[in-house]
């Protein structure tokens, strides 16, 4: 039998896809074959490691060398130096950025030093398309355990006192959850698995569909034992195409393993799962839309009650539950509520894991427990400001949620906290900005997303939403007088009141939480015409300086509207009326005669 | 909206989608799906056939494809360019790459070059926040575009 001495891990996350992963992994392989190594190194394409800064990621076993931005080039070198040789290709290890030194392991970096992975206990250690390894890592001992020694009420009793809450946003204790659900009679039950994320900047369910599809099949099984249904959805983006195919593959897999599908490990419990494709629409995510698209129709929202735990998909009750909540229930199940309720805070149990995006050095998908700071993210495992710029603010809860500043940077991180700070949990999405970053220009950017998102079922939603933007583009352009930053206020809380669904109830949060924290900003644009982050086009001038200006005409010669004028070797000036504030002339100036004021 | 006349042979494949899931209108987004693959897009005479297969209105039909983002009216060029407005990618600068692209290829967002070759559309977020700002020619991935890049990304597909 073949004895295989080192396992190379290539991360097969979109990310590192996109910067040409699977070129690296044939390399590999081919190399592999060329050398005649086949016996003793393996390649394996893995899900998303998290570290997508540096992707690609090649992670080598068993020495857990962590190779960074690996091209397909680097291949031959570190075949050749690290397995042949046996010494580690130096140029792509890790360098701390702050100490210069060389980092070899990932437990040492402090990306991941503060992490505790549970939802990705698997990303990035298995190959996601092979059942195999997800069974030699505990996986389905989770659904063997409910079936054979447990009840449903026991189940659903290890999962109340876990305390593990809804990871979508909305933050309901899942125990209690599936407990209503299979208190309902009905001849029909269905469990859905949520996977429509839409939050812009957030990839956390997309990374364990496609780094550990398995965990997720099993959470479903074992929440159709204990609320009684044998059919299971999953609502998943059409964008998503890679966690599409490898959901496929595991669903098929698991079927020809019997660990889906009928008499279940010979226990007599049926359970199959079926894929159905949203198409785009931020509003499904939703529990009654997400349901309405399901069926085939607008995913338009409906008023709870009745809750889909009464009448969900056609009719029939149904539970749903999002994708990084169920990949949180087979170690629950497997190593207790106890050790689980041990993470975190008083309210809020477990880890979350974040997306985090924006002007950040370390983008990343990270998992933490709860009850972190944001300084630890954002500054500890986030490493900081992008090109040592100040932090200004960080969103959490996307389109929904509200900005954070310096002075939440100590708050524990959980699901009542952040409401108290004017923000919210949301899915996950964790969007840094820097002092470039305007608060206003951000405001008006969720609330185009929204405005353009809104189902329309609701007035408040629909016409309230398009207003606000209204009035924060006349912000941005300098248009708005003091009384429409009170419009604005006032506008904002209606829409929250008023509307249907969580979409409308808090879309107007960006706006809220902006005004908030940083209302000298919205004073700013609108009583001085002016944009301290100068990210507005509108109230930007671009000046010439005469003492640097030595009229070479570089400028007037690129400016696309003949907005410059002056003759040769004299001053030049820009007509402001004809400006587009395009920037050209300052990108071409060679004596830094032009400036923004 | 001019007329187009679908060949005996695409309503025999539509027909065919359609009878590949029972009929079923709880299957219609299955459908719809399918037959954007098949054809590219879903003018109005496709949708008629669809309603006539799946036994429900064609406002019904209409009213779906309208209101997902995934479903276009309207034929995409041979390489439609899509530039995520996700919020990492507009922090890091997409909104500067939009305007290149609407500038090189002189056409607005949702329209095709005269030739066929570019559309320009918009997404929110491919999940490769890592490579921000990204864009999308096809399926292939480009991220850490600058506007600088733009004519280089353009370039690679006109020749």
């Amino acid at each position: 039998m073949a004895k295989i001495k080192y396992h190379m891990l290539v991360c097969g996350g979109t990310g590192c896809q996109a910067s040409k992963s699977e070129e690296i992994l044939k390399n590999f392989q081919d190399l592999i074959n060329t050398k005649g190594l086949e016996n003793e190194v393996q390649v394996i394409k893995t899900g998303c490691f998290g570290f997508c800064e540096k992707g690609p990621i090649v992670k080598m076993m068993p020495d857990n060398t962590f190779y960074t931005q690996v091209k397909p080039e680097d291949c031959a070198e570190i075949l050749e130096e690290h397995i042949i040789k046996g010494r580690r290709v130096h140029r792509l290890l890790y360098q701390d950025p702050e100490t210069g030194e060389y980092k070899s392991d990932s437990k040492h970096m402090g990306f991941y030093k503060k992490q505790i992975r549970i939802a990705l206990r698997n990303c990035g250690f298995i190959n996601p398309e092979n059942i195999d390894e997800y069974i030699a890592r505990d996986g389905y001992q989770a659904l063997g355990k409910v079936l054979t020694e447990l009840t449903p009420e026991g189940t659903i009793e290890i999962l109340k006192k876990s305390g593990l809450r809804g990871r979508g946003g909305g933050g309901f204790p899942t125990g209690l959850k599936w407990e209503i659900t299979r208190a309902v009679k009905a001849d029909q039950k269905y469990v859905v698995c949520n996977a429509d994320e839409g939050d812009p900047g957030a990839f956390m369910d997309r990374s364990v569909l496609e780094g550990d599809p398995h965990t997720v099949l099993e959470a479903m099984a074992i929440n159709g034992y204990c609320t009684g249904a044998d059919k299971g959805v999953i609502y998943i983006r059409a964008e998503y195409p890679l966690a599409v195919e490898r959901l496929k593959i595991a669903m098929k897999q698991a079927r020809e393993s019997g660990l889906l599908g009928k008499d279940i490990l010979g226990t007599g419990f049926n359970f199959d799962i079926e894929i159905r494709y949203g198409a785009g629409a931020f509003v499904c995510g939703e529990e009654t839309a997400l349901i309405h698209s399901m069926e085939g129709l607008r995913g338009e929202p409906t008023v709870k009650p009745p809750f889909p735990s009464e009448s969900g998909f056609l009719g029939k009750p149904t539970n749903v539950n999002n994708v990084e909540t169920y990949a949180n229930i087979p170690a629950i199940i497997l190593k207790g509520a106890d050790w689980y309720a041990s993470i975190g805070t008083e309210k809020s149990k477990g880890t979350k894991v974040f997306a985090l995006a924006g002007k950040i050095n370390n983008v990343g998908l990270i998992e933490v427990p709860m009850g972190i700071t944001l300084r630890e993210i954002i500054f500890e495992i986030g490493g900081g400001i992008k090109n040592d710029r100040k932090f200004k603010a960080v969103q959490t809860g996307g389109p929904s949620g509200g900005m954070l500043t310096e002075k939440d940077l100590d708050t524990p991180i959980d699901y009542d906290n952040l409401i108290a700070a004017g923000s919210m949990m949301g899915s996950g999405g964790m969007i840094v900005m820097d002092e470039d970053d305007c608060m206003v220009a951000m405001a008006k950017f969720y609330l185009e997303f929204t405005v353009e998102e809104s189902c329309g079922k609701c007035s408040p939603c629909r016409i309230g939403n398009k207003r606000l933007f209204e009035m924060l583009e006349k912000v941005t352009q300098g248009h708005a007088v003091m009384e429409d930053l009170d419009k604005l206020r006032n506008l904002s809380h209606v829409i929250k009141d008023t509307s249907l669904c969580g979409l409308g109830q808090t879309s107007p949060n960006p706006v809220l939480s902006s005004m908030a924290n940083f209302y000298h900003e919205y004073l700013e644009h609108v009583g001085d015409k002016k944009c301290r982050a100068g990210s507005c086009k509108s109230l930007m001038q671009y000046i010439i300086i005469p003492e640097n200006c030595i009229g070479c005409t570089l400028c007037a010669r690129n400016c696309p509207v003949d907005a410059i004028s002056g003759e040769r070797k004299q001053v030049h000036l820009i007509d402001q009326e004809k400006c587009i504030k395009c920037g050209a002339c300052m990108e071409k100036c060679k004596f830094n005669a032009i400036f923004i004021k | 909206m001019a007329k187009i006349k679908l060949s005996e042979k695409k309503i025999a494949e539509l027909k065919e989608v359609c009878k590949s899931f029972n009929n079923e209108k709880g299957e219609l987004i299955n459908v719809l799906h399918k037959a954007q693959s098949i054809f590219g897009y879903l003018p109005a005479e496709l949708q008629e056939v669809i309603a006539k297969e799946l036994n429900v209105s064609v406002a019904h039909v209409y009213g779906v494809v309208t209101f997902y983002s995934f479903f276009t009216m309207l034929p995409k060029g041979e390489h439609p360019i899509s530039i995520c407005l996700g919020t990492a990618c507009y922090v890091r600068g997409a909104e500067k790459v939009l305007e290149e692209f609407k500038r090189v290829l002189k056409i607005q967002v949702g329209e095709t070059t005269p030739d066929g070759k570019f559309s320009l559309s918009c997404l929110r977020c491919v999940g490769a926040c890592g490579l921000a700002p990204v864009v999308l020619v096809g399926e292939k991935v480009y991220g850490r575009v600058s506007p600088d890049g733009v004519k280089d990304i353009v370039a690679e597909y006109n020749n």
